[in-house]
């Protein structure tokens, strides 16, 4: 029962991210143990489990930070193998929010914005930067385009960092813990972006413990731990119906303290 | 004095003073030079040897120095230094052996030269007039120095000497061998096992040797693997030499930058879909190089002094010309002012770079860092 095979749900037969017997190893620490998973278009999938359960490794392996040594993962119908190009190709098309904002320093925001579109996509300026500021409109900071991310807040930051990666249009965006590094009184601003996005259809993948946000929007929750994929049920069937006993007792630690 | 309080709604702006007795140069005095026991011993023992030092150096230097005179005798009588030596063999010691007739060329090329790198210093200035001034200027440099166009005769490198040799040798050995050096960083960070090695074993390799055996190698060794008949000019040898010495300590220095770079950063740009040289060249490079100007400039300042070296190979560079202009007999007992002389020279270069370096760092650490 440890490896829950999930079916993709009714919106799409063909699913957009496919995971097939997926194992990771750090030297001879296993990761992720048989990973099979199937995201379907515009899904919305929460993903949650204690500290070093393998969270962040199996978001990462979607646009290959992380390398899997064993397995399948398909994303877009494309295998992720050692093809560098495919693998460029791949990282267009899904976007990816860090914990720690990861905006680069020594770019204004806007050039921050219009970075990818002008070189990757090779979008004339005026076009990318017409496209930044509309990203900016929708995170509601057009007013900072011309500063230096050190001068924003926290909340600013990823607000931000996930208008960068709206900016090439990605058909996936992989959140990992994008408000533990907040404020508490920051933490909705982005949450509220975040919904926004989710209401649109945009197909999302979030690593987060904000229970509200996961009833809010996810299709599913995945619950993590020591590297397998625990329990898969709609957010509201394993926050308050956790059938299997690492999910109670891990839900028992977040909700109960 | 004004404060602006933040806290509340409206700004309140009050106007209020430090204490006197904190401002000023008294305060200043006391707080930074008789703080403590130990420091007020401190202060009186630097004024001590300040006092037991400067007088006497000024004394030598100028108010006992004799500056006139055409040859040693004007030096009989002095206590002071000879700068006799100086205004007499100024031309020897700056430009060597070069035709004497035809000096005012590698004077000028020099000075070509020497604006172009100020000139480049600017970021103001970085742009297309800036190229375009590099592709004038240099190719002016090198008919200058060479002559046999436009009725100026050909003066060969081999008596080329003195400052202009000095600074073409660190120029053009800084200004190459920092992109080399850059790729080697690079390679040595590469994921590809083949480059890793090899770039690995060129640094190692060059870094656990002195420069003088490269150029010695460079000057002695390589023309023998030459076919018969293929000779390649001395000083292109030696520059070649330095810059292939000097790449592999700006290597060292730049990986330094390159690691320092938070990981974040290099994912970042990967999950944008940066290919490998988009990030390099505009989130990583950027950022790393900002990091390590001031040992960068460090590096700078040791190729500009090192280029001394080459007299072992008979290049005679400016601390060698300063040195052979007191060869002369007569002139032998105020070789001191001819190292004073070169000293003060090599000193005004050093610290001109050194200045630029804080300049650079205040201007680019200006655009907002973390
Ligand atoms: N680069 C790495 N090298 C070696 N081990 C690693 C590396 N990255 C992660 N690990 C290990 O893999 C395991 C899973 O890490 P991961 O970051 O995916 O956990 P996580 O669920 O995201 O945890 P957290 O909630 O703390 O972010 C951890 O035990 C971690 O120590
Ligand atoms: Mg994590």
């Amino acid at each position: 029962m440890t490896n829950t095979a999930a079916a993709a749900p009714a919106t799409s037969n063909e699913p957009i991210i496919s995971f097939e017997e997926v194992n990771k190893w750090y030297g001879q620490f296993h990761a992720l143990r048989n990973i099979n998973l199937a995201i379907a278009h515009g899904e919305k999938v929460v993903l949650l489990g204690p500290s070093g359960s393998g969270k962040s490794t199996l978001i990462r392996c979607i646009n290959r930070l992380e390398e899997h040594q064993a397995g399948r993962i398909i994303v877009d119908g494309t295998e992720l193998k050692g093809d560098v190009k495919a693998i460029e190709r791949i990282r267009r098309d899904v976007g990816m929010v860090f914990q720690s904002f990861n905006l680069f320093p020594h770019l204004t925001i806007l050039d921050n914005l219009t970075l990818a579109p002008r070189w990757v996509k090779k979008m004339p300026k005026r076009e990318a930067e017409e496209l930044a500021m509309m990203y900016l409109e929708r995170v509601r900071i057009p007013e900072q385009a011309l500063k230096y991310p050190a001068q924003l807040s926290g909340g600013q930051q990823q607000r931000v960092a996930i208008a960068r990666s709206l900016c090439m249009k990605p058909k996936i965006m992989l959140f990992d813990e994008p408000t533990s590094a907040l404020d508490p009184e920051m933490v909705k601003e982005v949450l509220d972006v975040m919904i926004e996005l989710a209401n649109e259809g945009m197909t999302m993948m979030c690593v987060t413990h904000e229970m509200s946000f996961a009833r809010a929007v996810a299709d599913r929750a995945i619950f993590m731990a020591e590297g397998s994929i625990v329990e898969v049920d709609t957010p509201h069937e394993l926050f308050s119906n956790p059938k299997n006993e690492r999910t109670k007792q891990f839900l028992g630690q977040i909700l109960g303290h | 004095m004004t404060y602006i309080d933040q806290t509340t709604e409206e700004p309140v702006v009050r106007a209020v003073s430090p204490p006197s007795s904190q401002i000023g140069p008294v305060a200043w005095v006391r707080k930074n030079l008789f703080s403590s026991i130990p420091n007020t011993l401190l202060t009186l023992v630097a004024l001590f040897l300040l006092w037991k030092l400067i007088p006497p150096l000024l004394d030598w230097l100028l108010f006992s120095a004799t500056f006139s005179g055409s040859g040693p005798e004007a030096c009989k009588a002095t206590t002071g230094a000879c700068w006799t030596l100086v205004g007499v063999k100024h031309r020897f010691m700056l430009f060597g052996f070069y035709t004497y007739e035809e000096q005012w060329r590698p004077a000028i090329a020099t000075i070509v030269l020497l604006a172009l790198i100020c000139g480049s210093g600017y970021p103001r200035f970085w742009g297309k007039p800036l190229a375009l001034a590099w592709l004038i200027g240099l190719p002016l440099f090198c008919v200058l120095m060479w002559g046999g166009v436009l009725g100026m005769p050909m003066v060969e490198t081999d008596k080329w000497g003195g400052l202009p040799l000095t600074v073409v040798l660190a120029a053009v050995g800084i200004v190459v061998s920092f992109p080399f050096g850059v790729v080697l960083a690079l390679g040595r960070r590469s994921t590809l096992p083949a480059i890793r090695t090899v770039s690995t074993l060129y640094i190692e390799l060059i870094r656990g040797v002195p420069l003088i055996s490269v150029l010695f190698m460079a000057s002695v060794m390589f023309p023998l693997f030459l076919p018969e008949g293929v000779t390649i000019n001395k000083l292109l040898r030696a520059q070649v030499g330095i810059i292939l010495f000097t790449a592999a300590y700006q290597a060292e220095t730049v990986r330094g930058g390159l690691q320092a770079l938070p990981k974040g950063q290099y994912e970042a740009a990967d999950a944008l879909g940066l290919s490998y040289w988009q990030k390099t060249l505009l989130i990583v490079l950027p950022q790393s190089l900002k990091l390590v100007i001031p040992s960068l400039v460090n590096q700078f300042i040791s190729t500009f002094k090192d280029t001394s070296l080459v007299l072992i190979i008979g290049l005679y560079d400016f601390l060698t010309t300063s040195r052979t202009a007191v060869a002369d007999p007569a002139w032998q007992p105020f070789y001191v002012e001819a190292y004073a002389f070169a000293a003060i020279v090599y000193f005004a270069f050093c610290f001109s770079m050194s200045r630029y370096s804080q300049f650079l760092e205040r201007r680019l650490g200006a655009q907002g860092r973390r």
